[in-house]
Protein backbone atom coordinates (compact mmCIF):
# COMPACT_ATOMS: atom_id res chain seq x y z
CA UNK A 1 0.00 0.00 0.00
CA UNK A 2 2.31 2.32 -1.08
CA UNK A 3 -0.01 5.36 -2.68
CA UNK A 4 -1.30 7.65 -0.72
CA UNK A 5 -4.66 7.47 1.57
CA UNK A 6 -5.65 11.18 0.81
CA UNK A 7 -7.64 13.14 3.13
CA UNK A 8 -10.83 11.15 4.11
CA UNK A 9 -10.00 7.80 5.03
CA UNK A 10 -7.05 8.86 7.66
CA UNK A 11 -9.90 11.41 9.17
CA UNK A 12 -12.33 8.39 9.51
CA UNK A 13 -9.96 6.14 10.85
CA UNK A 14 -7.92 7.58 13.19
CA UNK A 15 -9.38 11.18 13.55
CA UNK A 16 -11.92 9.81 16.89
CA UNK A 17 -9.03 8.30 18.68
CA UNK A 18 -7.48 11.62 18.26
CA UNK A 19 -10.46 13.79 18.67
CA UNK A 20 -10.79 11.79 22.31
CA UNK A 21 -7.37 11.98 22.86
CA UNK A 22 -7.15 16.02 22.44
CA UNK A 23 -10.73 16.24 24.92
CA UNK A 24 -9.97 13.35 27.75
CA UNK A 25 -5.97 13.80 27.79
CA UNK A 26 -4.40 16.62 26.07
CA UNK A 27 -6.40 19.20 26.71
CA UNK A 28 -7.55 18.30 30.71
CA UNK A 29 -3.68 17.69 31.19
CA UNK A 30 -2.94 21.51 30.11
CA UNK A 31 -5.54 22.66 32.10
CA UNK A 32 -4.76 21.05 35.28
CA UNK A 33 -1.16 22.22 35.17
CA UNK A 34 -2.57 25.49 34.86
CA UNK A 35 -5.22 25.32 37.12
CA UNK A 36 -2.13 23.93 40.01
CA UNK A 37 -0.92 28.00 39.86
CA UNK A 38 -4.56 29.38 40.69
CA UNK A 39 -6.81 29.50 43.99
CA UNK A 40 -9.34 26.45 45.60
CA UNK A 41 -11.71 27.99 43.01
CA UNK A 42 -9.50 28.66 40.33
CA UNK A 43 -10.39 32.47 40.19
CA UNK A 44 -7.18 33.86 40.54
CA UNK A 45 -3.20 32.99 40.27
CA UNK A 46 -1.56 32.01 43.71
CA UNK A 47 1.89 31.57 42.44
CA UNK A 48 3.36 28.35 44.10
CA UNK A 49 1.07 28.52 47.34
CA UNK A 50 -0.42 25.02 46.38
CA UNK A 51 2.83 23.56 45.53
CA UNK A 52 4.34 24.72 48.82
CA UNK A 53 1.35 23.37 50.37
CA UNK A 54 2.24 19.72 48.74
CA UNK A 55 6.03 19.82 49.72
CA UNK A 56 5.48 21.32 53.35
CA UNK A 57 2.02 20.56 54.77
CA UNK A 58 2.31 18.11 57.45
CA UNK A 59 -0.53 16.04 55.70
CA UNK A 60 1.03 16.00 52.46
CA UNK A 61 4.53 15.07 53.91
CA UNK A 62 3.08 12.32 55.81
CA UNK A 63 1.21 10.86 52.29
CA UNK A 64 4.35 11.13 50.60
CA UNK A 65 6.33 8.91 52.91
CA UNK A 66 3.72 6.52 53.31
CA UNK A 67 4.01 6.24 49.27
CA UNK A 68 7.83 6.01 49.54
CA UNK A 69 7.29 2.79 51.99
CA UNK A 70 5.02 1.46 49.28
CA UNK A 71 7.19 2.25 46.59
CA UNK A 72 9.78 0.21 48.43
CA UNK A 73 8.03 -2.64 49.88
CA UNK A 74 5.52 -2.74 47.08
CA UNK A 75 7.59 -2.60 44.16
CA UNK A 76 10.55 -5.19 45.92
CA UNK A 77 8.17 -7.32 47.17
CA UNK A 78 5.62 -7.44 43.77
CA UNK A 79 8.85 -8.11 41.64
CA UNK A 80 10.76 -10.30 44.13
CA UNK A 81 8.09 -12.63 45.26
CA UNK A 82 7.16 -12.55 41.04
CA UNK A 83 10.47 -13.92 40.22
CA UNK A 84 11.13 -16.09 42.69
CA UNK A 85 7.58 -18.10 42.50
CA UNK A 86 8.18 -17.80 38.16
CA UNK A 87 11.49 -20.21 38.83
CA UNK A 88 9.63 -21.88 41.54
CA UNK A 89 6.63 -22.99 39.89
CA UNK A 90 8.66 -24.16 36.69
CA UNK A 91 9.78 -26.65 38.45
CA UNK A 92 6.52 -28.46 39.49
CA UNK A 93 4.08 -30.41 37.65
CA UNK A 94 1.00 -28.58 38.48
CA UNK A 95 2.14 -25.58 37.35
CA UNK A 96 -0.97 -23.96 35.22
CA UNK A 97 -2.85 -24.46 38.70
CA UNK A 98 -0.56 -22.82 40.85
CA UNK A 99 -0.77 -20.00 38.47
CA UNK A 100 -4.29 -19.78 38.11
CA UNK A 101 -4.77 -19.45 41.28
CA UNK A 102 -1.93 -17.02 42.01
CA UNK A 103 -2.77 -14.95 39.15
CA UNK A 104 -6.55 -14.69 40.53
CA UNK A 105 -6.75 -11.74 42.25
CA UNK A 106 -5.86 -9.67 38.93
CA UNK A 107 -9.24 -10.34 37.87
CA UNK A 108 -11.26 -9.22 40.80
CA UNK A 109 -11.60 -5.34 42.10
CA UNK A 110 -9.36 -3.92 43.98
CA UNK A 111 -12.77 -3.00 46.46
CA UNK A 112 -12.92 -6.77 46.24
CA UNK A 113 -9.92 -8.03 47.13
CA UNK A 114 -9.72 -5.15 49.92
CA UNK A 115 -13.29 -6.39 51.77
CA UNK A 116 -11.13 -10.19 51.49
CA UNK A 117 -8.29 -8.67 53.17
CA UNK A 118 -10.25 -6.31 56.29
CA UNK A 119 -12.08 -9.86 56.72
CA UNK A 120 -8.39 -11.13 57.34
CA UNK A 121 -7.29 -8.59 59.00
CA UNK A 122 -10.21 -8.70 61.68
CA UNK A 123 -9.66 -7.57 65.25
CA UNK A 124 -11.62 -8.05 68.67
CA UNK A 125 -10.58 -6.94 72.02
CA UNK A 126 -8.74 -9.76 73.68
CA UNK A 127 -10.47 -12.38 75.65
CA UNK A 128 -13.22 -12.19 72.89
CA UNK A 129 -13.47 -14.77 70.37
CA UNK A 130 -12.00 -14.12 67.07
CA UNK A 131 -13.36 -14.19 63.66
CA UNK A 132 -10.30 -12.72 61.80
CA UNK A 133 -7.90 -15.48 60.51
CA UNK A 134 -4.77 -13.70 61.40
CA UNK A 135 -5.73 -12.76 64.65
CA UNK A 136 -7.39 -16.56 65.74
CA UNK A 137 -3.20 -17.38 64.16
CA UNK A 138 -1.98 -14.93 66.76
CA UNK A 139 -4.26 -15.95 69.42
CA UNK A 140 -3.73 -20.17 69.08
CA UNK A 141 -0.23 -19.53 69.80
CA UNK A 142 -0.67 -17.34 72.69
CA UNK A 143 -0.26 -13.75 71.50
CA UNK A 144 -2.70 -10.81 71.85
CA UNK A 145 -4.31 -9.98 68.98
CA UNK A 146 -3.41 -7.06 67.03
CA UNK A 147 -5.31 -3.98 65.33
CA UNK A 148 -3.80 -4.48 61.75
CA UNK A 149 -5.55 -1.57 60.10
CA UNK A 150 -5.73 0.56 63.13
CA UNK A 151 -1.75 0.38 64.68
CA UNK A 152 0.70 2.51 62.61
CA UNK A 153 3.13 1.91 61.63
CA UNK A 154 1.61 -1.85 61.04
CA UNK A 155 -1.18 -0.67 59.09
CA UNK A 156 0.82 0.37 56.16
CA UNK A 157 2.00 -2.45 56.55
CA UNK A 158 -0.91 -4.16 56.18
CA UNK A 159 -2.29 -2.65 53.20
CA UNK A 160 0.70 -2.84 51.30
CA UNK A 161 0.72 -7.00 51.78
CA UNK A 162 -2.76 -6.26 49.91
CA UNK A 163 -1.36 -5.14 47.05
CA UNK A 164 1.46 -7.68 47.22
CA UNK A 165 -1.40 -10.31 46.89
CA UNK A 166 -3.20 -8.37 44.47
CA UNK A 167 -0.23 -7.88 42.19
CA UNK A 168 2.64 -10.42 42.51
CA UNK A 169 0.49 -12.99 39.94
CA UNK A 170 0.68 -10.06 37.34
CA UNK A 171 4.55 -10.06 37.75
CA UNK A 172 4.93 -13.99 37.73
CA UNK A 173 2.91 -14.68 34.27
CA UNK A 174 5.12 -11.93 32.79
CA UNK A 175 8.74 -13.01 34.52
CA UNK A 176 7.35 -16.49 33.91
CA UNK A 177 7.34 -15.92 30.24
CA UNK A 178 10.37 -14.40 29.92
CA UNK A 179 12.13 -16.81 32.46
CA UNK A 180 10.85 -19.64 30.00
CA UNK A 181 12.57 -17.56 27.11
CA UNK A 182 16.15 -18.37 28.74
CA UNK A 183 17.71 -20.52 25.91
CA UNK A 184 18.39 -24.17 27.88
CA UNK A 185 21.96 -24.35 26.43
CA UNK A 186 22.64 -21.19 28.41
CA UNK A 187 21.88 -22.52 31.78
CA UNK A 188 23.15 -26.08 31.13
CA UNK A 189 26.61 -24.62 29.88
CA UNK A 190 26.28 -22.16 33.29
CA UNK A 191 25.96 -25.41 35.09
CA UNK A 192 28.82 -27.72 33.61
CA UNK A 193 30.86 -24.43 34.34
CA UNK A 194 29.99 -25.27 37.92
CA UNK A 195 28.02 -22.74 38.99
CA UNK A 196 25.43 -23.22 41.86
CA UNK A 197 21.93 -21.99 41.38
CA UNK A 198 22.52 -18.62 43.26
CA UNK A 199 25.40 -17.88 40.58
CA UNK A 200 23.33 -18.83 37.76
CA UNK A 201 20.85 -16.63 39.26
CA UNK A 202 22.41 -13.56 39.32
CA UNK A 203 24.99 -14.19 36.29
CA UNK A 204 22.88 -15.70 33.71
CA UNK A 205 18.65 -15.83 34.96
CA UNK A 206 18.99 -11.89 35.92
CA UNK A 207 20.65 -10.59 32.99
CA UNK A 208 19.01 -12.35 30.23
CA UNK A 209 15.73 -11.36 32.08
CA UNK A 210 16.21 -7.84 32.16
CA UNK A 211 14.08 -6.15 29.80
CA UNK A 212 11.06 -8.17 31.15
CA UNK A 213 12.69 -7.14 34.77
CA UNK A 214 12.92 -3.32 33.85
CA UNK A 215 9.10 -3.30 32.18
CA UNK A 216 7.64 -5.02 35.61
CA UNK A 217 9.79 -3.10 37.72
CA UNK A 218 8.70 0.03 35.87
CA UNK A 219 4.51 -0.44 35.65
CA UNK A 220 4.88 -1.79 39.62
CA UNK A 221 6.37 1.67 40.49
CA UNK A 222 3.89 3.85 37.90
CA UNK A 223 1.05 1.21 39.99
CA UNK A 224 2.25 2.23 43.08
CA UNK A 225 2.34 5.41 42.82
CA UNK A 226 -1.39 5.68 41.69
CA UNK A 227 -2.11 3.34 44.23
CA UNK A 228 -5.69 4.61 45.81
CA UNK A 229 -8.44 2.13 45.60
CA UNK A 230 -6.89 -0.66 48.73
CA UNK A 231 -6.61 2.48 51.00
CA UNK A 232 -9.86 3.97 50.31
CA UNK A 233 -11.53 1.04 51.20
CA UNK A 234 -9.63 -0.48 53.94
CA UNK A 235 -8.68 2.46 55.67
CA UNK A 236 -10.00 5.45 54.15
CA UNK A 237 -6.32 6.88 54.57
CA UNK A 238 -7.14 7.30 58.43
CA UNK A 239 -4.77 6.30 61.47
CA UNK A 240 -1.62 7.53 59.26
CA UNK A 241 -2.26 5.78 55.76
CA UNK A 242 -2.95 8.16 53.43
CA UNK A 243 -0.71 8.21 50.07
CA UNK A 244 -0.61 10.73 47.05
CA UNK A 245 -3.73 9.87 45.28
CA UNK A 246 -6.10 9.40 48.50
CA UNK A 247 -4.87 13.26 49.52
CA UNK A 248 -5.74 14.51 45.62
CA UNK A 249 -9.04 12.99 45.71
CA UNK A 250 -9.79 14.21 49.41
CA UNK A 251 -8.36 17.77 48.11
CA UNK A 252 -10.94 17.57 45.24
CA UNK A 253 -14.09 16.13 46.76
CA UNK A 254 -13.94 16.82 51.03
CA UNK A 255 -12.10 20.40 50.70
CA UNK A 256 -13.50 21.42 47.36
CA UNK A 257 -9.70 22.92 46.78
CA UNK A 258 -9.10 22.67 43.17
CA UNK A 259 -5.36 24.37 43.32
CA UNK A 260 -3.94 22.05 45.94
CA UNK A 261 -5.79 18.82 43.69
CA UNK A 262 -4.52 19.91 40.88
CA UNK A 263 -0.85 20.65 42.05
CA UNK A 264 -0.71 17.29 43.32
CA UNK A 265 -1.45 15.61 40.43
CA UNK A 266 1.18 17.93 38.49
CA UNK A 267 3.28 16.28 41.05
CA UNK A 268 2.59 13.06 40.43
CA UNK A 269 2.83 13.47 36.92
CA UNK A 270 6.20 14.93 37.29
CA UNK A 271 7.25 11.56 39.00
CA UNK A 272 5.56 9.31 36.80
CA UNK A 273 7.07 11.09 33.36
CA UNK A 274 10.51 9.68 33.74
CA UNK A 275 9.37 5.68 35.02
CA UNK A 276 6.93 5.55 31.74
CA UNK A 277 9.54 6.97 29.59
CA UNK A 278 11.68 4.26 30.12
CA UNK A 279 9.18 1.47 30.30
CA UNK A 280 7.95 2.35 26.89
CA UNK A 281 10.74 2.76 25.54
CA UNK A 282 12.11 -0.93 26.62
CA UNK A 283 8.69 -2.19 25.42
CA UNK A 284 9.29 -0.02 22.24
CA UNK A 285 12.72 -2.06 21.76
CA UNK A 286 11.48 -5.10 22.33
CA UNK A 287 8.92 -4.76 19.49
CA UNK A 288 12.05 -4.31 17.46
CA UNK A 289 13.66 -7.34 18.30
CA UNK B 1 11.93 -27.11 31.40
CA UNK B 2 14.50 -25.08 32.39
CA UNK B 3 14.66 -26.87 36.00
CA UNK B 4 15.34 -30.31 34.88
CA UNK B 5 18.92 -29.98 36.22
CA UNK B 6 18.47 -27.56 38.93
CA UNK B 7 17.03 -29.93 40.75
CA UNK B 8 19.83 -31.06 41.82
CA UNK B 9 20.98 -28.41 44.07
CA UNK B 10 17.80 -27.28 45.18
CA UNK B 11 15.69 -30.36 46.10
CA UNK B 12 11.83 -31.16 44.57
CA UNK B 13 10.44 -31.02 48.23
CA UNK B 14 11.56 -27.42 49.34
CA UNK B 15 10.58 -26.30 45.30
CA UNK B 16 6.90 -28.40 46.15
CA UNK B 17 6.15 -27.13 49.80
CA UNK B 18 7.64 -23.67 48.70
CA UNK B 19 5.15 -23.50 45.83
CA UNK B 20 2.12 -25.76 47.83
CA UNK B 21 2.17 -22.60 50.81
CA UNK B 22 2.58 -19.50 47.71
CA UNK B 23 -0.87 -21.53 46.57
CA UNK B 24 -2.32 -21.54 50.51
CA UNK B 25 -2.06 -18.32 50.98
CA UNK B 26 -3.58 -17.08 47.88
CA UNK B 27 -6.54 -19.50 48.23
CA UNK B 28 -7.24 -18.72 51.83
CA UNK B 29 -8.24 -15.33 52.35
CA UNK B 30 -10.80 -15.74 49.02
CA UNK B 31 -12.22 -19.30 51.08
CA UNK B 32 -13.24 -17.47 54.26
CA UNK B 33 -15.34 -15.10 52.15
CA UNK B 34 -16.85 -17.32 50.30
CA UNK B 35 -17.84 -19.33 53.53
CA UNK B 36 -18.89 -17.31 55.33
CA UNK B 37 -21.12 -15.32 52.91
CA UNK B 38 -23.48 -18.63 53.35
CA UNK B 39 -23.06 -18.46 57.13
CA UNK B 40 -26.00 -16.95 59.06
CA UNK B 41 -25.46 -13.91 60.62
CA UNK B 42 -25.21 -15.11 64.32
CA UNK B 43 -22.43 -17.60 63.91
CA UNK B 44 -20.39 -15.06 61.64
CA UNK B 45 -20.06 -13.10 64.57
CA UNK B 46 -19.95 -15.66 67.22
CA UNK B 47 -17.28 -18.19 65.82
CA UNK B 48 -14.49 -17.84 62.75
CA UNK B 49 -15.42 -19.40 58.90
CA UNK B 50 -12.38 -22.19 59.14
CA UNK B 51 -14.81 -23.66 62.33
CA UNK B 52 -16.83 -25.18 59.17
CA UNK B 53 -14.11 -27.18 58.11
CA UNK B 54 -14.62 -29.97 60.85
CA UNK B 55 -17.75 -30.67 59.49
CA UNK B 56 -17.74 -29.35 56.16
CA UNK B 57 -20.74 -31.46 54.55
CA UNK B 58 -23.34 -30.15 57.30
CA UNK B 59 -25.32 -28.08 55.04
CA UNK B 60 -27.72 -26.76 57.71
CA UNK B 61 -25.27 -24.38 58.48
CA UNK B 62 -25.41 -22.70 55.25
CA UNK B 63 -27.99 -20.48 54.30
CA UNK B 64 -28.93 -18.00 51.23
CA UNK B 65 -30.13 -15.34 52.99
CA UNK B 66 -27.30 -13.70 52.98
CA UNK B 67 -26.90 -13.14 49.28
CA UNK B 68 -31.62 -12.30 49.23
CA UNK B 69 -30.89 -9.70 51.96
CA UNK B 70 -27.37 -7.89 49.61
CA UNK B 71 -29.72 -8.08 46.16
CA UNK B 72 -32.85 -7.02 47.59
CA UNK B 73 -32.07 -4.32 50.20
CA UNK B 74 -28.29 -3.44 49.81
CA UNK B 75 -29.08 -1.90 46.19
CA UNK B 76 -26.50 -5.01 44.42
CA UNK B 77 -28.89 -5.76 41.93
CA UNK B 78 -29.20 -2.40 40.62
CA UNK B 79 -25.50 -2.43 41.15
CA UNK B 80 -25.09 -5.41 39.17
CA UNK B 81 -27.27 -4.54 36.01
CA UNK B 82 -25.30 -0.61 36.46
CA UNK B 83 -21.81 -2.39 36.22
CA UNK B 84 -22.77 -4.54 33.00
CA UNK B 85 -24.15 -1.61 31.55
CA UNK B 86 -20.86 0.61 31.94
CA UNK B 87 -18.56 -2.12 31.20
CA UNK B 88 -20.56 -3.63 27.95
CA UNK B 89 -20.31 -0.11 26.88
CA UNK B 90 -16.77 1.11 28.46
CA UNK B 91 -15.24 -1.96 26.92
CA UNK B 92 -17.12 -1.81 23.05
CA UNK B 93 -16.86 1.72 21.88
CA UNK B 94 -13.29 2.67 23.07
CA UNK B 95 -11.81 -1.00 21.41
CA UNK B 96 -13.81 -0.06 18.31
CA UNK B 97 -12.59 3.29 18.24
CA UNK B 98 -8.53 2.25 18.67
CA UNK B 99 -9.29 -0.75 15.92
CA UNK B 100 -10.00 1.91 13.62
CA UNK B 101 -6.84 4.15 14.44
CA UNK B 102 -4.50 1.26 15.12
CA UNK B 103 -5.22 0.28 11.37
CA UNK B 104 -5.23 3.58 10.54
CA UNK B 105 -1.80 4.42 11.58
CA UNK B 106 -0.83 1.18 10.48
CA UNK B 107 -2.28 0.75 7.07
CA UNK B 108 -2.92 3.83 5.61
CA UNK B 109 0.10 6.02 4.10
CA UNK B 110 -0.92 9.61 5.02
CA UNK B 111 1.14 12.71 6.53
CA UNK B 112 1.62 13.06 10.09
CA UNK B 113 0.66 9.39 10.75
CA UNK B 114 4.24 9.12 12.81
CA UNK B 115 3.34 12.31 14.60
CA UNK B 116 -0.36 11.33 15.73
CA UNK B 117 1.35 7.72 16.81
CA UNK B 118 3.79 9.17 19.09
CA UNK B 119 0.86 11.23 20.17
CA UNK B 120 -1.22 8.89 21.13
CA UNK B 121 1.79 7.02 22.85
CA UNK B 122 2.49 9.43 24.86
CA UNK B 123 -0.34 9.91 26.05
CA UNK B 124 0.36 6.13 28.04
CA UNK B 125 2.53 9.03 30.13
CA UNK B 126 -0.43 11.19 31.55
CA UNK B 127 -1.97 9.87 34.83
CA UNK B 128 -5.87 9.60 35.01
CA UNK B 129 -5.33 12.00 38.37
CA UNK B 130 -3.84 15.07 35.42
CA UNK B 131 -7.69 15.10 34.15
CA UNK B 132 -10.28 14.48 36.48
CA UNK B 133 -10.87 17.87 37.60
CA UNK B 134 -10.76 19.29 33.72
CA UNK B 135 -12.83 16.74 31.99
CA UNK B 136 -15.72 17.08 35.83
CA UNK B 137 -16.32 20.62 35.06
CA UNK B 138 -16.95 20.11 31.24
CA UNK B 139 -19.13 17.27 32.46
CA UNK B 140 -20.81 19.18 34.90
CA UNK B 141 -21.65 21.70 32.05
CA UNK B 142 -22.77 19.47 29.68
CA UNK B 143 -24.73 17.59 32.24
CA UNK B 144 -22.62 14.29 31.25
CA UNK B 145 -21.95 13.48 34.99
CA UNK B 146 -23.61 10.97 36.10
CA UNK B 147 -25.08 9.62 33.04
CA UNK B 148 -24.04 6.04 31.55
CA UNK B 149 -22.80 7.74 28.31
CA UNK B 150 -20.09 10.38 30.30
CA UNK B 151 -18.72 7.57 31.73
CA UNK B 152 -18.09 5.10 28.73
CA UNK B 153 -16.93 8.47 26.83
CA UNK B 154 -14.33 9.07 29.93
CA UNK B 155 -13.34 5.34 29.66
CA UNK B 156 -12.99 5.12 26.06
CA UNK B 157 -10.57 8.75 26.36
CA UNK B 158 -8.91 6.62 29.25
CA UNK B 159 -7.95 3.30 27.77
CA UNK B 160 -7.64 4.37 23.96
CA UNK B 161 -3.90 4.86 24.31
CA UNK B 162 -3.14 1.38 25.85
CA UNK B 163 -5.31 0.12 23.19
CA UNK B 164 -4.30 1.75 20.45
CA UNK B 165 -0.66 0.65 21.38
CA UNK B 166 -1.10 -2.80 21.25
CA UNK B 167 -3.31 -3.34 18.64
CA UNK B 168 -1.26 -1.23 16.58
CA UNK B 169 1.83 -3.73 17.04
CA UNK B 170 -0.16 -6.37 15.60
CA UNK B 171 -2.01 -4.88 12.93
CA UNK B 172 1.97 -4.04 12.00
CA UNK B 173 2.66 -7.51 11.89
CA UNK B 174 0.18 -8.21 9.13
CA UNK B 175 1.85 -8.21 5.37
CA UNK B 176 1.31 -4.86 3.63
CA UNK B 177 0.90 -6.99 -0.22
CA UNK B 178 -2.29 -9.01 1.72
CA UNK B 179 -4.35 -5.25 1.50
CA UNK B 180 -2.07 -4.34 -1.82
CA UNK B 181 -3.78 -7.39 -3.08
CA UNK B 182 -7.19 -6.76 -2.31
CA UNK B 183 -7.14 -3.37 -3.27
CA UNK B 184 -6.27 -4.34 -6.83
CA UNK B 185 -9.39 -7.04 -6.53
CA UNK B 186 -11.31 -3.72 -5.51
CA UNK B 187 -12.01 -3.68 -1.87
CA UNK B 188 -12.17 -0.30 -0.15
CA UNK B 189 -10.37 0.38 2.55
CA UNK B 190 -13.58 -0.24 5.15
CA UNK B 191 -13.74 -3.64 3.42
CA UNK B 192 -10.18 -4.47 4.22
CA UNK B 193 -10.58 -3.13 7.28
CA UNK B 194 -13.67 -5.50 8.63
CA UNK B 195 -12.82 -8.26 5.45
CA UNK B 196 -8.80 -8.92 6.18
CA UNK B 197 -7.73 -6.85 9.18
CA UNK B 198 -10.34 -7.17 11.90
CA UNK B 199 -10.64 -11.06 11.12
CA UNK B 200 -6.87 -11.81 11.12
CA UNK B 201 -6.71 -9.97 14.05
CA UNK B 202 -8.93 -11.56 16.47
CA UNK B 203 -6.72 -13.29 19.34
CA UNK B 204 -5.28 -9.18 19.62
CA UNK B 205 -8.97 -8.34 20.03
CA UNK B 206 -10.43 -10.94 22.15
CA UNK B 207 -7.52 -10.07 24.49
CA UNK B 208 -7.57 -6.77 24.82
CA UNK B 209 -11.86 -7.14 24.82
CA UNK B 210 -10.88 -9.07 28.17
CA UNK B 211 -8.36 -6.62 29.30
CA UNK B 212 -10.74 -3.63 29.16
CA UNK B 213 -13.58 -5.79 30.12
CA UNK B 214 -12.04 -6.60 33.64
CA UNK B 215 -10.61 -3.23 34.09
CA UNK B 216 -13.88 -1.39 33.36
CA UNK B 217 -15.94 -4.10 35.92
CA UNK B 218 -13.48 -3.85 38.46
CA UNK B 219 -12.80 0.36 38.07
CA UNK B 220 -13.67 2.47 41.29
CA UNK B 221 -11.78 5.53 40.66
CA UNK B 222 -13.23 6.82 37.82
CA UNK B 223 -16.61 5.59 38.47
CA UNK B 224 -16.22 7.59 41.54
CA UNK B 225 -14.87 11.04 40.08
CA UNK B 226 -17.75 11.09 37.08
CA UNK B 227 -20.89 9.36 39.04
CA UNK B 228 -20.32 11.21 42.41
CA UNK B 229 -23.62 10.51 44.55
CA UNK B 230 -25.18 9.59 41.90
CA UNK B 231 -26.35 6.11 43.73
CA UNK B 232 -28.83 5.04 40.95
CA UNK B 233 -26.20 4.87 38.57
CA UNK B 234 -23.45 3.20 40.77
CA UNK B 235 -21.45 0.01 39.44
CA UNK B 236 -20.90 -2.57 41.59
CA UNK B 237 -17.17 -1.49 43.24
CA UNK B 238 -19.13 1.51 44.08
CA UNK B 239 -21.99 0.16 46.46
CA UNK B 240 -19.52 -1.99 48.00
CA UNK B 241 -17.50 0.52 49.02
CA UNK B 242 -20.05 2.34 50.58
CA UNK B 243 -21.40 -0.71 52.17
CA UNK B 244 -18.27 -0.82 53.73
CA UNK B 245 -19.07 1.99 55.51
CA UNK B 246 -22.93 1.13 56.19
CA UNK B 247 -22.56 -2.29 57.11
CA UNK B 248 -19.37 -2.07 58.95
CA UNK B 249 -19.23 -5.55 61.00
CA UNK B 250 -22.32 -7.33 59.21
CA UNK B 251 -19.75 -9.43 57.87
CA UNK B 252 -22.49 -11.87 56.67
CA UNK B 253 -23.91 -9.22 54.29
CA UNK B 254 -20.36 -7.62 53.33
CA UNK B 255 -19.14 -10.86 51.99
CA UNK B 256 -22.21 -11.91 50.58
CA UNK B 257 -21.84 -8.33 48.78
CA UNK B 258 -18.39 -9.03 47.87
CA UNK B 259 -18.56 -12.44 46.80
CA UNK B 260 -21.34 -10.87 43.93
CA UNK B 261 -19.14 -8.10 42.62
CA UNK B 262 -16.19 -11.09 42.13
CA UNK B 263 -18.53 -13.61 40.04
CA UNK B 264 -18.46 -12.32 36.51
CA UNK B 265 -14.85 -11.52 36.82
CA UNK B 266 -14.26 -14.62 38.09
CA UNK B 267 -16.44 -16.47 35.69
CA UNK B 268 -14.12 -14.55 32.66
CA UNK B 269 -10.98 -15.21 34.23
CA UNK B 270 -11.16 -18.58 34.52
CA UNK B 271 -12.57 -19.22 31.51
CA UNK B 272 -10.81 -17.32 29.14
CA UNK B 273 -7.48 -16.96 30.86
CA UNK B 274 -5.18 -17.44 27.85
CA UNK B 275 -6.44 -14.29 26.09
CA UNK B 276 -6.41 -12.54 29.15
CA UNK B 277 -2.16 -13.59 29.64
CA UNK B 278 -1.80 -13.25 26.29
CA UNK B 279 -3.10 -9.87 26.54
CA UNK B 280 -0.92 -8.79 29.48
CA UNK B 281 1.77 -10.54 27.77
CA UNK B 282 0.87 -8.64 24.69
CA UNK B 283 0.81 -5.40 26.85
CA UNK B 284 4.50 -5.99 28.75
CA UNK B 285 6.70 -7.74 26.36
CA UNK B 286 6.59 -9.40 23.09
CA UNK B 287 5.83 -13.40 24.93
Amino acid sequence: MKRKAGFWAPLFFVGPAVAFLLVYQVYPALQTAVYSFMDRRSEHFVGLDNYKYVFTSATMVRAFKNNLLWVVFFTAGTVGLGLLLAILVDRVKYESLAKSVIFMPMAVSFVGAGVVWKFMYNYRPPGSEQIGLLNQILVALGFEPVGWLIESPINNFALIVVGLWIWTGYCMVILSAAYKGIPKELLEAGQVDGARDLQLFWHIIVPEMRPALSVVVTTMLVNVLKIFDIIYVMTNGNYGTEVIANRMYKEMFQFANTGRASAIAVVLFLIIIPIMYYNIRTKLKGEER
Amino acid sequence: MNGAKLRRTLPRLVVNAAVIFAMVIWIVPTLGLFITSFRPASEVTSSGWWTVLSSPLKFTQFTLENYRTVLATGGMSTAFRNSFIITIAGTVVPVFVAALAAFGLSKLHFGGRGFFYGLIVMMLVVPTQMTFIPVLRLYNKLSLSGTFTGLTLVHTGYGLPFAVFMLHSFFDALPDELFEAAYIDGASIWMTFVRLAVPLSVPAIASLVIFQFLFVWNDLLVALIYLGGHESVAPLTMRLSSLVGSYGQSWHLLTAAAFVSMFVPLVVFFSLQKYFVRGILGGAVKG
